[in-house]
């Protein structure tokens, strides 16, 4: 089964999230009805003049420099052409000979000293949305999308399993996300993804034939479609046939992928510079200065993690994961010694109970001073962890001191000896029978008469301490 | 470079147009005319000359990314041959 060798390159649309249009001032807002964000410059009227947004140009460039490109001193802008009514100029503005970036890198997991090539970054704009006609003779076209900015990415073909792929793609969203300069969301097509890959002889140099993937809708299925083609390619070659250069669609419901038979595999895009926009100069001191601001990047951020703070590399890649949880839990830090501690509470329960109740991470009010003191309060003693999780589910949305909190409401925990041993009596005269049936050897009693104490007591006695006093107790009383 | 009647296909086909023998005759003629002229061009010297894209002398002409009113539906159809709930309609493509 190892006879053949994958060699996989991607290509990567991400939206940046302007407010508005590349080439012009419509806004970018996602689902809006058919045809109402549009104007003469993205409908391709004639006799338009496209002006470049600033902040695509700006987000295009930090992009580049966080996947380590050389970053173009100028740039320019190119024609793609292509008759297809998603762009009705006929044509799509994207950069040809001068994308913004060039021969970059990015670091991916069990990758870091050999991390995967990026051939380019460039900018276009993205076409309009055709909704085919199942039946019919027709397609419906919204050109709502129609010069929404792109940043398209694309790897050398560097990357050697489905997995890897996999690994690429996250590492790279995360990192985009870091930016703060597109959102990649895939549901809504912000994110899109197109695979190449061949197979070859292990151990060769030259590169098979290359089929083309498209259609992926997820990550999964990009990983699902490739390790699809490199079966099906394995049985052809096995077989001593050939694989043909093709273009195929990913089906996520039949789990294969098909030929697209489409005349669109003839790539004849007659590429020339585009006339209606000037140069763009890059000059060194911009570079420098968006160099200078871009954020800690994930992979630096987990490995200062790991070191800094003693977490495994699961920990630390929770805590990475998003943005705001890594410096939550940094700032945390500050009021909580315990780095172990405030990772499971953030990357267990504090995800969890936001999830439950429907708050977005960065909208959460609990600040990370009163998140240390709940775990202070836990590892004092004066709060048991169970009264912890539920303090995270009553404070997330507020700016309350827990300290004042858990006072008001009783729920410290009871320590003392004598408290927990009136509670244990008041319990075992409730519920004679039980203490009877423990008597008699049914164990389970005991387990029951620690859910009535701890019934009385709110949930605030130490379970611990219960367990213990109620044994010494019952056994006592069995002894005389 | 001779423009052949092929080439002169290829492009037509390129953008969907359908030519006749006698207008992919007249344009290949034609085509090769214009073809003609660029040779002479290429005569001249412009090593160490970069090339011109645009002869405007402005560099880094950006736009602020405001929102401004895009036209309504009812005026972005207008003019389509054909549509249906908001949308242009076409032909089928693939």
């Amino acid at each position: 089964m190892n006879k053949f060798e994958p060699v996989i390159g991607l290509e990567i649309h991400i939206h940046l999230s302007t407010e508005s249009k590349i080439f012009c001032s419509c806004s970018t807002k996602f689902g809006n009805s058919p045809n109402s964000l549009t104007c003469p410059i993205c409908l391709g009227l004639p006799g338009v003049l496209p002006v470049l947004n600033k902040k695509a140009f700006h987000y295009a460039i930090k992009s580049s420099l966080a996947l380590n490109c050389q970053v173009s001193e100028s740039i320019t802008f190119d024609r793609k052409n292509y008759y297809y009514p998603d762009l009705p100029k006929n044509y799509q503005i994207s950069q040809y000979g001068t994308p913004v970036g060039r021969n970059g890198f990015l670091k991916i997991k069990n990758r870091s000293s050999n991390p995967v090539k990026i051939n380019r970054v460039h900018m276009e704009e993205d076409a309009g949305k055709l909704i085919h006609d199942q039946n019919g003779k027709i397609s419906f076209v919204d050109l709502n999308r129609t010069g929404i900015p792109l940043i398209e990415i694309v790897t050398e073909p560097d990357i050697y399993s489905p997995d890897e792929a996999y690994d690429f793609l996250q590492e790279l969203k995360i990192t985009i996300l870091y930016l703060e300069i597109a959102d990649c969301n895939m549901e809504e097509g912000s994110l899109r993804c197109d695979a190449n890959i061949s197979l070859r002889k292990a151990g060769d140099k030259k590169l098979g034939t290359k089929i083309e993937l498209k259609n992926m809708n997820t990550f999964k299925g990009i990983r699902q479609a490739l390790e699809y083609e490199i079966q099906r390619q394995t049985i052809l070659l096995e077989e001593g046939e050939k694989v043909t250069h093709q273009t195929r669609l990913w089906d996520p419901l039949k789990q294969k992928t098909t030929s697209m038979r489409s005349k669109e595999d003839i790539h004849d895009y007659r590429y020339f510079p585009d006339p209606d926009l000037l140069t763009y100069e890059i000059s060194n001191k911009m570079r420098n200065k968006f160099k200078d601001e871009l954020p800690e990047l994930p992979m630096a951020k987990r490995e200062r993690f790991k070191k800094d703070y003693f977490l495994s590399e699961y920990d630390a890649d929770l805590l990475v994961r998003d943005k705001f949880i890594a410096s939550y839990f940094e700032e945390t830090l500050k009021f909580h010694i315990n780095p172990k501690a405030v990772c499971n509470f953030l990357t267990s329960d504090m995800v969890g109970v936001a999830h439950e109740k429907k708050i977005k991470l960065s909208n959460i009010k609990l600040t990370p001073k009163n998140c240390g003191k709940i775990l202070n309060l836990v590892k004092e003693g004066l709060i048991s962890i169970k009264t912890a999780k539920e303090l995270l589910f009553d404070l997330l949305n507020y700016d309350i001191d827990p300290e004042k909190y858990i006072e008001e409401k009783n729920l410290k925990q009871m320590n003392e000896t004598s408290e927990i041993k009136n509670v244990i009596e008041t319990a075992c005269k409730e519920n004679s029978q039980a203490v009877t049936d423990y008597k008699n050897g049914k164990n389970s009693a005991l387990k029951f008469l620690v859910g009535q104490v701890m019934r009385l007591t709110k949930g605030t006695a130490n379970p611990a301490m219960v367990n213990k006093l109620l044994n010494e107790k019952l056994n006592k009383e069995e002894g005389k | 470079m001779q423009i052949s009647k092929e080439i002169v296909s290829h492009t037509g086909h390129l953008a969907r147009l359908h030519l006749s023998d006698d207008e992919l005759e007249l344009y290949s003629s034609q085509l090769n005319k214009i073809l003609e002229y660029i040779e002479k061009l290429k005569k001249i010297d412009i090593t160490n000359i970069a090339p011109t894209f645009n002869v405007l002398n402005l560099k880094n002409v950006l736009r602020v990314d405001t929102v401004r009113p895009s036209l309504t539906s009812e005026e972005a159809l207008k003019n389509a041959p054909d549509k249906q709930d908001n949308f242009f309609v076409v032909p089928k493509v693939y």
